[in-house]
């Protein structure tokens, strides 16, 4: 494991999550409470990233997390990380949420209402967390320009990879395939091993 | 059929939820016999979900009373474990499907989306794409029993070495679905790739999943002499690489 991995969270990486996310499957419900306090805050930003209305977000973060209990026993560490599960996990609600007609209608109303300002904005203030959000800011810098407009909107935005396309005024399947190496140069930056 | 190439590129759109809902299923299928591909979309999915970590922000304590009050009132998942006996099964259904069809349809039928609905279990890496995968072997149950249930439904069986296999098809339907047995396991790599023989020229009819004992045909019988068998490498092959391991007339 590189250093920066080290840097960027071992209290939320550390080999305790996998542990952890074991006991909660046999019903531990402490276990859970101990899971939730290193995922939530990461989950919950996510999903306002991609949302903006609160409300909503604290509503798919509600559902991620009661997810996480329920399908415990089938989380597989030999498939990833917890944090990696369940912010897959997270990032799926989250697009299944903007892709339903209704939301996303609500969506733009609230977030033009809205703006950026609400009530739990603030960012943690934990240095790892400010050293991650670096390492990442840093690394898409890494990433050409349509690398980058393509990994924005279809993960912090949820467009589908047509979407994108259509938004980009660019071929599909060279959405496609900057979506793949957009992410390939992500995964060898930040140092991500799977 | 030979859509791998291009389907492999689509290892980041999948990993960032991108695709469309046929283009996410058509994927996964692929998935399923592409270890290369499952490989890269864990790691691209670990890169996306690091963008996601770094957007943390401090929750709302109200949210954590709300969760753990909600959990207390939801039951949990049990673990996935092997299926037992799905290797077992089509053996003791193929020689009584050869002997005894069509007496023994209905509990032929039974027993085969038994198996297909084993299929939803073994390839879910999450509850997740559980529920997908159990979506799709629903259809392939309600498509098999369709199948089982045509009047003009017929069998034939095959023996080769260890294996067993037998294709069920209805001209009626104009469908068709391979059920076998000890099939060799193949190397990393390498998968079975179904094809209806149209007159000799074989038209891909689906891979059949790793440790796979059932699936129905892609595709129509559309007047097919029978059907084929090959090793081809993951992802499947427009035409098949090599002499087939099986072939089953329609007869």
């Amino acid at each position: 494991m590189s250093e920066v991995v080290h840097l960027a969270g071992p209290s939320r990486r550390g080999p305790g999550l996998e542990e952890l996310v074991g006991r909660v499957s046999r019903g531990d419900q402490q276990a859970f409470e101990q899971v939730y306090d290193a995922v939530v805050g990461p989950v919950l930003g996510l999903v306002r990233r991609i949302l903006r209305d609160p409300a909503q977000s604290e509503e798919v973060a509600q559902e991620v997390m009661v997810e996480l209990w329920r399908t415990a026993a089938r989380y597989d560490r030999d498939k990833g990380t917890v944090m990696a599960w369940v912010m897959t996990l997270a990032h799926r609600r989250a697009v299944d949420r903007v892709r339903s007609a209704q939301a996303a209608a609500d969506r733009e109303q609230k977030a033009a209402a809205l703006g950026h300002s609400t009530a739990f904005d603030e960012v943690a203030e934990q240095v790892e967390s400010r050293l991650e959000r670096e390492q990442v800011r840093r690394c898409l810098r890494g990433l050409t320009q349509l690398q980058r407009e393509s990994v924005n909107l279809a993960y912090y935005r949820g467009c589908t990879y047509r979407e994108v396309a259509e938004l980009l005024g660019v071929p599909l399947g060279t959405v496609k395939t900057r979506l793949r190496d957009g992410l390939i140069r992500l995964r060898d930056c930040l140092g991500v091993t799977a | 059929m030979n859509h791998a190439p291009d389907l492999h590129t689509l290892t980041g759109a999948y990993a960032v939820h991108a695709l469309d809902p046929e283009e996410r299923a058509r994927f996964e299928e692929h998935l399923a016999g592409c270890e290369a591909c499952a490989q890269e979309v864990r790691e691209l999915g670990a890169a996306a979900a690091r963008l996601g970590e770094a957007e943390a922000v401090s929750p709302p304590p109200d949210l954590r009373r709300r969760v753990l009050a909600e959990i207390a009132t939801v039951r949990q998942m049990p673990p996935q474990v092997p299926q037992t006996g799905l290797d077992e099964r089509p053996s003791g259904v193929l020689p009584r499907l050869a002997r005894q069809w069509p007496r023994l349809a209905l509990a032929a039928s039974v027993a085969g989306a038994a198996v297909l609905g084993g299929l939803a279990w073994q390839f879910h890496q999450d509850a997740d794409r559980a529920d997908r995968r159990a979506a799709v072997a629903r259809q392939q149950q309600d498509d098999f029993a369709r199948l089982m249930a045509a009047p003009d439904a017929r069998t034939a069986t095959a023996r080769t070495g260890g294996a067993s296999a037998a294709v069920v098809w209805s001209a009626g339907a104009n469908r068709a679905a391979f059920l076998t047995s000890g099939l060799p396991h193949l190397p990393e790599g390498k998968v079975y790739e179904l094809w209806y023989n149209d007159a000799g020229t074989m038209r891909p009819a689906g891979l059949l999943p790793p440790g796979g004992a059932a699936r129905m045909l892609d595709g129509a019988v559309d007047g097919a002499a029978g059907i084929g068998v090959t090793v081809e490498p993951s992802g499947g092959s427009a035409r098949p690489s090599g002499q087939p391991v099986l072939l089953l007339p329609f007869t």
